[in-house]
């Protein structure tokens, strides 16, 4: 019995990556709603804090974001065979996709059918981003300082100041000096 | 043969390795081994990276699957994307191991408290830098008076609708974002 629940958690990791790889249409960030419908409110393998946490993880270790996210999430749940299958699920639609468009490659980036869709497709990849954002926020945004840090990194990002991986090291740093004050001031 | 697959392996591998922060932090390294290797001309590796970032996928990994293919067919194809996950796949595993083991260690927590609201902001920088390029056109701007040409109008209206409809009816993000690519064929 139990050998037939791992065989299905295994199953499913594969499904809901291969699912999130075949609509993550423009880089890492634009898969962050569809994983995180798949993985927080589909199957409740994660909670949003854990989500930004995986994301924050696989921002700044070696790799691309959704291989490192979706290999941890699939470690999490099914261990090293899970992370495996994560990460097939991810990879195996970009394969298939490629590879049966890889004869008539610059046919297909000028088809203007093709390209006016991707210009509808961006449109509403900015908005599903915004909703995943407003959603996480309500539960990543509790306090004024939570808010500054967020005002922060928004900035220095968008106006491409400093690397986004600086980022993630400076706002850890921050929090383990705040988490230990604040530990302090109770004593 | 066998000595150029592991060739390839190992050439995206270091690629994986050394690319933090997104796919698109591989471009400039996979450039450098594109070309210094003469598989593609820079051209062809420009051509390539707007068909993978307007094709469904993590973009590294589908330039790895395109570099690996037009090499050495489907068996490089492979071989490629293999190469570029592998560290990924080493290191996470690694680095989940001590963060799920240690989730409740104060200074972990402490960590993350900081990281949660910063991944946010990140996040929402990378709409921003999205909808920089989809709904204004920066190109057309040549002075002042030319301030409302840069709006791109109808991909304005189409975000409007689609952030009221998203937020009214909650489907899958599949399901909008195939809605929007069919009105795109018709409206653009």
């Amino acid at each position: 019995m139990a050998e037939r629940i791992k065989g299905s958690i295994y199953l499913q990791l594969f499904v809901a990556f291969f699912r999130v790889g075949i609509f993550t249409i423009g880089g890492g960030y634009a898969m962050l709603p569809m994983l995180r419908k798949e993985v927080v409110e589909k199957h409740g393998w994660a909670t949003d804090e854990e989500m930004l946490d995986y994301f924050a993880i696989g921002q700044s270790t070696p790799g691309i974001i959704a291989i490192n996210t979706s290999t941890f999430i699939g470690f999490k749940k099914g261990g090293i065979i899970g992370g495996l299958f994560s990460t097939l699920g991810m990879v195996t639609p970009s394969w298939i996709i490629i590879i049966s468009i890889a004869k008539f490659f610059e046919a297909f980036s000028e088809n203007p059918y093709v390209a006016n869709a991707f210009t509808g497709i961006r449109v509403v990849v900015v908005v599903l981003i915004l909703n995943a954002v407003i959603r996480m926020g309500k539960k990543s945004l509790k306090n004024w300082l939570h808010v500054l840090i967020f005002i922060g990194a928004f900035v220095l990002i968008a106006f491409k100041l400093i690397p986004a991986f600086l980022v993630v090291v400076i706002s850890g740093t921050l929090g383990i000096v705040v988490s230990v004050l604040k530990e302090g001031a109770k004593e | 043969m066998i000595v150029e697959y592991i060739k390839l392996f190992f050439i995206f591998f270091k690629v994986g390795l050394f690319t933090i922060g997104g796919g698109l932090a591989a471009i400039p390294l996979l450039q450098e081994e594109v070309l210094l290797r003469e598989w593609l001309t820079n051209q062809q590796f420009a051509d390539m990276i707007a068909v993978s970032e307007s094709t469904p996928g993590p973009i590294g990994v589908n330039i790895a699957t395109y570099v690996g293919y037009s090499q050495f067919g489907i068996l490089g194809s492979i071989v490629a994307t293999i190469g570029l996950v592998a560290p990924s796949i080493i290191i996470i595993m690694l680095v989940a191991r001590y963060v799920l083991h240690y989730r409740d260690n104060k200074y972990v927590n402490g960590v993350f408290y900081g990281l949660r609201p910063a991944v946010t902001g990140i996040i929402l920088a990378a709409a921003a830098s999205i909808a920089l390029v989809s709904l204004v056109d920066l190109s057309v701007y040549n002075g002042i008076e030319d301030f409302f040409k840069v709006f791109n109008i109808k991909e304005i209206i189409m975000f409007l609708v689609f952030l009221y409809a998203s937020n009214k009816w909650k489907h899958h993000p599949i399901f909008y974002i195939v809605i929007a690519g069919v009105i795109g064929i018709f409206v653009f």
